[in-house]
């Protein structure tokens, strides 16, 4: 699921409520009821909430503090107290499924942003959430480092069954991976539904969302009087409907 | 004008980060320096205030060279926003923040009085006047530190990584920013790796890789030039991927912008 | 060594503690590292030599050997105690040191502090070049001005740092909450330091030579230099 709006409109502040930041680790007041994966927020420490519902951040330096990748991913999992084997077995997984292994030995300074980025969520992977949030994971990144962690985070998504919230603003890379959209605005939720819907919406548009470029140009077309079905959120797709609409 | 003559220059870690680059930019000019992260962009844009030196070859500002100059002195005409603002920030409100360059360069007391003034007016930022630039927002800051730059009014402008975590809105006023700044007259210089951003704003394209210079033109003609972006890995803008599936339609394949893309195909389906 | 190296005021013995400490320089192959930390020590090293040889010129507290012998074998001695920190320290790397702080029982939140700090100096001294950086670009001249000037002129680059700093701590402490820190009282290691049979003979050895050296220094008159080389030295 892509979470967006303007800046300010309270996503991150959303984020931090889905694991506990909110309310045990930030001061202020809570009203109305958060549950998250069974569990009520209020109630649960965050580190009880760690184990279902993991988060990675916007800055990868800040994320890495262990001396070395493997240490930094095997973290979570010492904090837990879990048994060293079964430690060293989660770490060589959540390795291999973000594709980090051959960075085991590595310093976090020495890495890419891209790297790092993998290493964080490889840290947080090794803890098997159910969930897994992602704010704005790609900030830092150029946009081929950034279609990298995407397909991560895909695969996370489609192979593992890991539920996925991604806030992002670079809907033109991320929304081809989406099955649900929520655009917030002003700390409430604007828009909830299907991509493919609420990209084509000028609402949408008028927030300051920006929509994908893809999007942008059906919209114009239709305005124009073409006639033009589906909606394309990759350029791939609209290539496609493209080609159908100029046969005609 | 900015005149580079085939500058190398090696990090002292070991990396070579130049490799022989040369390009002039006039006066007035629009410029985007483009590439992935570790081509070399940052580390040509600083060589143009001189906070990098070359190791070989030379940097001419104005005639000058760049070795001959300190940092300081060159800032007077070479404006740089650095892609964090917070690594700037650090008086006690925005107003002392803007003043402190005029400072540095001596201005007189009434002359910097005037200037915060239309500094802050001109980046909507009045109401600030006195606040600490801490308590600002993301954006907020950027704007106080592009504030604090302009002040001075430096001739040329780079900007490294301007568009870095803003939303949708705070580019397009960003970009609408970029655009009157050199409208008036301002060499500007932009480093970054939004393709996207550079399409909508069309400037002359420097697009590097490995330490290089491999292109240098209209964007247009760049971005939209298959081998080119896959050299330096670089992804082009969506419309022009989107248009790349088209070329069997006789449609032309150089398109970056939507409104033109949509032009484009709205006249090739009514005149069939 | 370290203590070894207090407890001689003699030029020999001192200058057979610092040729000691060669060959584990050698082994442990940090030969550049420990050359450039001699460099350093080497200018505070002259200056103690001076005052030594300035003031004992003057006072006259020695005895036994000539007042050059004595400044040099001050000079020694302080390359060898600086010397055997830095072998230390060069050739322990900083997870070793946490881990084997975290052993012995140091609370976790300590040795976390320490790696922590450990692996975010090199990003911190990156920072501050590029919030100099940053500065200079705004007409900022760090390198004129009398000293009190200069003083003031590092402020613009300090606060930023600071502030920096700071953010980061935060950003920090919210991955650590979101991977689950807390959530047990007995936390797990994933690396565990064995003492291995090297590890025994070497403490075993330094025992051995701590009790030498006492030996020596109680119940061996060493002769000085002076004595042994005369008219060498004035």
């Amino acid at each position: 699921m892509i979470l967006t709006g303007p800046s300010g409109c309270g996503k991150t502040t959303l984020c931090r409520c889905f694991n506990g930041l909110i309310p045990h680790f930030y001061e202020g007041e809570l009203k109305g009821e958060l549950r998250v994966a069974g569990l009520k927020v209020t109630e649960h420490q965050i580190f009880e909430m760690a184990q279902r519902v993991g988060l990675v951040f916007q800055n990868p330096e800040n994320q890495l503090f262990a001396l070395s990748v493997e240490k930094d991913v095997a973290f979570g999992l010492e904090n837990l107290g879990m048994a060293r084997d079964e430690i060293r077995k989660r770490v060589d997984w959540a390795l291999q499924t973000t594709g980090i292994e051959d960075l085991r030995e590595r310093a976090p300074h020495e890495l890419s942003g891209g790297q790092q980025q993998r290493v964080a969520i490889a840290s947080v992977l090794a803890m098997q959430p159910k969930i897994m949030v992602f704010d704005e994971p790609t900030s830092f990144l150029d946009p081929l480092g950034a279609q990298k962690i995407f397909e991560v985070i895909n695969d996370l998504n489609k192979k593992l069954g890991i539920t996925v919230i991604l806030v992002e603003h670079r809907l033109d890379l991320a929304s081809r991976y989406a099955d649900h959209v929520i655009v917030m605005d002003s700390g409430k939720i604007a828009l909830d539904g299907k991509p493919r819907e609420i990209f084509n919406l000028e609402t949408t548009r008028l927030l300051g969302v920006g929509v994908p470029k893809a999007v942008r140009l059906w919209g114009l077309l239709q305005q124009s009087g073409v006639k033009v079905e589906g909606v394309p959120v990759s350029s791939e797709e609209a290539t496609q409907y493209l080609r159908e609409v100029l046969k005609r | 004008m900015i005149e580079v003559k085939d500058v190398r220059f090696t990090y002292p870690t070991g990396v070579e980060a130049l490799k022989g680059v040369s390009l002039t930019i006039g006066d007035g000019e629009f410029v985007a320096i483009m590439g992935q992260n570790g081509a070399g962009k940052t580390t040509l844009v600083k060589h143009f205030n001189g906070l990098l030196k070359p190791a070989k070859g030379v940097v001419l500002v104005d005639g000058v060279s760049t070795k001959d100059v300190s940092v300081a002195k060159l800032a007077r005409t070479v404006g740089f926003v650095f892609q964090n603002p917070d690594h700037q920030l650090f008086s006690e409100t925005v107003e002392e923040e803007i003043a402190f360059g005029l400072r540095n360069f001596g201005f007189d007391a009434a002359t910097i009085e005037k200037r915060v003034t239309w500094a802050l007016n001109l980046l909507d930022l009045e109401e600030y006047r006195k606040t600490s630039p801490f308590m600002l927002s993301g954006g907020e800051r950027k704007r106080v530190a592009l504030a604090s730059v302009l002040a001075w009014d430096p001739k040329i402008v780079i900007l490294d990584e301007p568009t870095i975590g803003q939303d949708h809105r705070q580019k397009e006023n960003l970009r609408q920013f970029i655009v009157h700044l050199n409208s008036q007259g301002k060499t500007v210089v932009v480093v970054t790796h939004d393709v996207e951003f550079v399409a909508e704003c069309s400037p002359r394209v420097v697009l590097m890789t490995g330490g290089e210079i491999v292109a240098d033109g209209e964007a247009k003609k760049i971005l939209t030039d298959t081998a080119l972006t896959l050299r330096a890995s670089i992804v082009p803008p969506q419309v022009t991927r989107i248009f790349l599936g088209l070329k069997d339609f006789g449609l032309p394949s150089d398109v970056i912008d939507v409104s033109e893309a949509k032009r484009l195909l709205v006249d090739y389906l009514r005149g069939g | 060594m370290f203590v070894v190296a207090v407890l001689f005021n003699e030029f020999i013995p001192l200058a057979v503690l610092f040729l000691l400490q060669l060959p584990f320089v050698f082994v442990a192959g940090v030969k550049r590292e420990f050359l450039r930390s001699l460099r350093g020590a080497a200018f505070f090293a002259t200056i103690i030599f001076v005052f030594n040889f300035v003031f004992g010129y003057f006072y006259q507290t020695y005895g036994g050997e000539s007042l050059l012998e004595y400044s040099l074998t001050m000079s020694l001695r302080f390359l060898v105690l600086v010397e055997s920190f830095s072998i230390f320290f060069l050739t322990t790397s900083p997870d070793h040191l946490g881990l084997a702080l975290e052993q012995s029982r140091v609370p976790y939140e300590f040795t976390f502090a320490f790696t922590t700090a450990v692996r975010f100096v090199p990003v911190l001294a990156e920072e501050a070049q590029t919030i100099m950086d940053a500065q200079k670009a705004r007409g900022l001249e760090l390198e004129r001005g009398n000293f009190l000037k200069r003083v003031r002129n590092y402020i613009p680059i300090l606060i930023p740092l600071i502030v920096s700093a700071i953010r980061r701590s935060l950003e920090l402490a919210e991955t650590m909450e979101s991977r689950a820190w807390g959530a047990s009282p007995k936390r797990t290691n994933l690396y565990v330091l064995k003492m291995k049979l090297g590890d025994l003979v070497l403490v075993a050895l330094t025992v051995a030579f701590l009790a030498l050296g006492v030996y020596v220094r109680y119940f061996v008159s060493i002769p000085s230099l002076t004595q042994l080389i005369p008219g060498f030295f004035f």
